[in-house]
């Protein structure tokens, strides 16, 4: 039960369309999540993390959106579902989490409202049931006082609070599959230390499988059993958490851990990556994607076609500039 | 050497409302704090949102007028505009924001952005201000054709560095830097930070560095103020802060920073329940009845902490032990 795949994603390719060409902004990306796992997908803005995750539960505008690979959920392939299949699915045996729960909340009704509405939609629950399901649900991600919270709006809500409702509508199916993107970014530690710690308990409790999309390492440390590095549409490091952190190969994650402050080197100068993520137009799809930003390694270092390489049992790397890369004041070994 | 003293500063909101549109009541944004600025230092200040942090910065450059308290130049007040005129003070004490974005006008060029603060202060010729201009960009290391494009043609990293060029146009003594790296990613976040250090140390600058990423202001700060609910609950050097903390707020803070670190997050995770249950426990040694931060007593040299009785610490620390 501990490795039943519940999630597979296979070539995944998301383009966006500019004019009358697509671009994709996720270029290959595979998979798999397991039951009761927690899958960190971390990279910078722009490198594609929210696109996977609106791919799988498929919120792209299909107008100009080109979603291509397969996304294989209970021996389906969804990525071709329509929006009335999608619906099914969505926040049923897939709930989801994001950044701004404001966006994601009605601002017309009322909280306790939006949770029942999940409830009618995917449960055949009767109406008393599912209003004591929506107080159970609230006070389970710990409110104070739901009957109270249930009749607010959200914009009376703190920014708190308001991720707690949403992660009480997004789990109120008991969901297999919860995909948060950067559920705590707006929020305070404190406030984020309690709603990641929520996220862990509820996970414990109905062992769903979580891709929780972050651009910060501590979270990741803190919270992941397995890191995927995104650059560019890509994934360019995939290991086990504590193997990522004691071992990181991929120059690009190895770049990102030398720019986070550091407490063993207060006040020193810190790291900073050369260049910028490109922008969809500009990114050059020929080579290793990163190489722009670590010039002064020779392009004889990087893969002509880089793919995922398998270095140990559940450690992969792309390319094969990390087997000699150095930082640039470290000089050549 | 202090050139800027704070001294029980209160900023109160009046909340109105009901038939009479009067004021029913106060947001006590700022509720007395104090301190003192020294040349060529950085100043953290750290808490969570809702603080008070932007309150303070805005009342010393003057954005804000306090309800109570003083705020002196050089032992001078610099309370009203008028006052603040004669001492060249704004030439002196420049804030950059949060949102750059909407702290820039967007229908101006960068090249007016940035000599927006040169002509109000300084009266230079033509050829003058566009070397000026020039050799700010240089310092925050944009080229030269930024100067005929505007803001939104920038990224995030950008900006926020049109914004510091802005900050250090004329030159001044100390610098508030709101949150100046929040939005930022990692890398971007490091070139800012290695950026404000270098000017600092090329002009001697200060900074009062407000953040509530308390890895960065670790990173930044030589000294470091927390605060809550409007006041200081604790005050201290960096070691004094991040490996002696006693405020039970502070604690809480420090304890909820998810450290780079996946090896030992299972005590982490312990210890953050912990602190958690002392936090609710210890409540009313650190507040009073009604919720209200005390005043900061020395426990040493550097190190201040808000509490009624000093005595409770040691109380504090048994427990815990
Ligand atoms: N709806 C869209 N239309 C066009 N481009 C988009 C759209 N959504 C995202 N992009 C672009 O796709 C890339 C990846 O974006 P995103 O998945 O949001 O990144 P992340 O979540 O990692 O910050 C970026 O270059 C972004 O500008
Ligand atoms: N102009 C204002 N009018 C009324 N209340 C305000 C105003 N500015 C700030 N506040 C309130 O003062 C408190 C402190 O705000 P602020 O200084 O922005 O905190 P921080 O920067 O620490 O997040 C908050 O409760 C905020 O809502
Ligand atoms: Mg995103
Ligand atoms: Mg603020």
């Amino acid at each position: 039960m501990e490795n039943e795949k519940i999630l597979e994603i296979k070539d995944l390719h998301t383009g966006f369309r500019f004019e009358d060409k697509y671009f994709d902004a996720v270029d290959g990306v595979s998979f798999s999540l397991y039951k009761n796992e927690l899958l960190a997908i971390v990279g910078e803005s722009g490198c594609g993390k929210s696109t996977i995750a609106n791919s799988i539960v498929g919120l792209h505008d299909k107008n100009h959106t080109r979603v291509s690979g397969e996304i294989i959920y209970d021996d389906e392939n969804v990525v071709n579902y329509s929006e009335e299949q999608f619906n099914k699915i969505r926040g049923k045996d897939i709930g989801f989490i994001f950044q701004d729960p404001l966006a994601s909340l009605n601002p017309l009704h009322r909280v306790g409202e939006q949770i029942k509405e999940a409830l009618i939609y995917h449960t055949d629950l009767t109406k008393e049931q599912r209003h004591e399901r929506m107080l159970y649900l609230l006070g389970r991600v710990g409110i104070v006082n739901p009957e109270r919270t249930a009749r607010q709006f959200p914009h009376e809500l703190s920014g708190g609070m308001r991720q707690r409702v949403l992660i009480a509508m997004a789990l109120s199916c008991k969901p297999n599959i919860v995909i948060a993107d950067e559920p705590t970014t707006a929020l305070d530690v404190t406030i984020q230390a309690q709603i990641l710690d929520l996220l862990s308990e509820l996970q414990n409790e109905i062992h769903a499988g979580i891709i929780l999309i972050t651009h910060d390492l501590g979270v990741v440390a803190q919270m992941a059993d397995r890191v995927a590095v995104m650059y560019a549409g890509q994934f360019v490091e995939v290991a086990e958490a504590k193997e990522l952190f004691r071992n990181p190969l991929h120059p690009y994650t190895r770049s990102l851990l030398h720019s986070i402050p550091q407490s063993d080197a207060v006040g020193a100068e810190l790291n900073v990556i050369q260049g910028m993520v490109p922008s969809l137009k500009n990114l050059s799809r020929d080579g290793c994607r990163f190489a722009p930003r670590i010039p002064w390694i020779p392009d004889s270092e990087h893969e002509k076609n880089p793919i995922l390489h398998q270095i140990s049992r559940d450690h992969f790397v792309r390319c094969t500039c990390w087997e000699n890369f150095h930082f640039e004041n470290e000089g050549g070994c | 050497m202090s050139f800027l003293e704070v001294n029980d500063l209160k900023v109160h909101f009046p909340v109105r409302g009901g038939f009479f549109n009067t004021i029913q009541d106060y947001v006590y944004a700022v509720d007395g704090v104090s301190f003192k600025i020294d040349e060529g230092k950085t100043y953290g200040l750290i808490g969570e949102s809702g603080s008070g942090k932007t309150t303070i910065g805005k009342a010393i450059v003057g954005l804000e007028k306090p309800t109570a308290g003083e705020i002196l130049y050089y032992g001078q007040l610099v309370n009203k505009k008028r006052l603040r005129k004669k001492l060249g003070y704004n030439k002196e004490v420049q804030m950059i924001f949060q949102d750059v974005l909407s702290s820039l006008d967007p229908r101006k060029r960068i090249r007016d952005i940035i000599a927006e603060p040169i002509r109000n202060h300084e009266k230079l010729t033509k050829e003058e201000e566009m070397k000026r201009i020039l050799t700010l960009l240089d310092i925050v290391g944009m080229p030269s054709d930024a100067l005929f494009k505007y803001p939104h043609e920038f990224s995030g990293g950008q900006r926020q560095r049109i914004g510091v060029a802005r900050a250090v146009a004329l030159n001044p003594k100390l610098i508030v830097a709101d949150e100046p790296v929040s939005a930022l990613d990692l890398s971007v976040q490091a070139q800012i930070l290695n950026f404000l250090k270098k000017i600092q140390k090329d002009f001697n600058l200060s900074y009062i560095f407000i953040s509530h990423d308390l890895g960065v202001v670790k990173h930044m700060c030589d000294y470091i103020y927390i605060m809550h609910r409007g006041r200081f609950v604790e005050a201290g050097t960096r070691e004094d802060i991040y490996n002696n903390p006693q405020h039970i707020y502070t604690k809480r803070l420090i304890a909820a920073i998810p450290e780079v670190d996946a090896e030992n997050r299972e005590e982490a995770r312990i210890k953050r329940i912990k602190v958690e249950q002392e936090y609710s426990e210890k409540e009313s040694i650190f507040y009073d009845e009604n919720g209200k931060v005390f005043d900061l007593v020395p426990i040493s040299d550097t190190h201040y902490v808000a509490i009624k009785n000093k005595e409770d610490l040691g109380y504090v620390e048994n427990s815990i032990a």
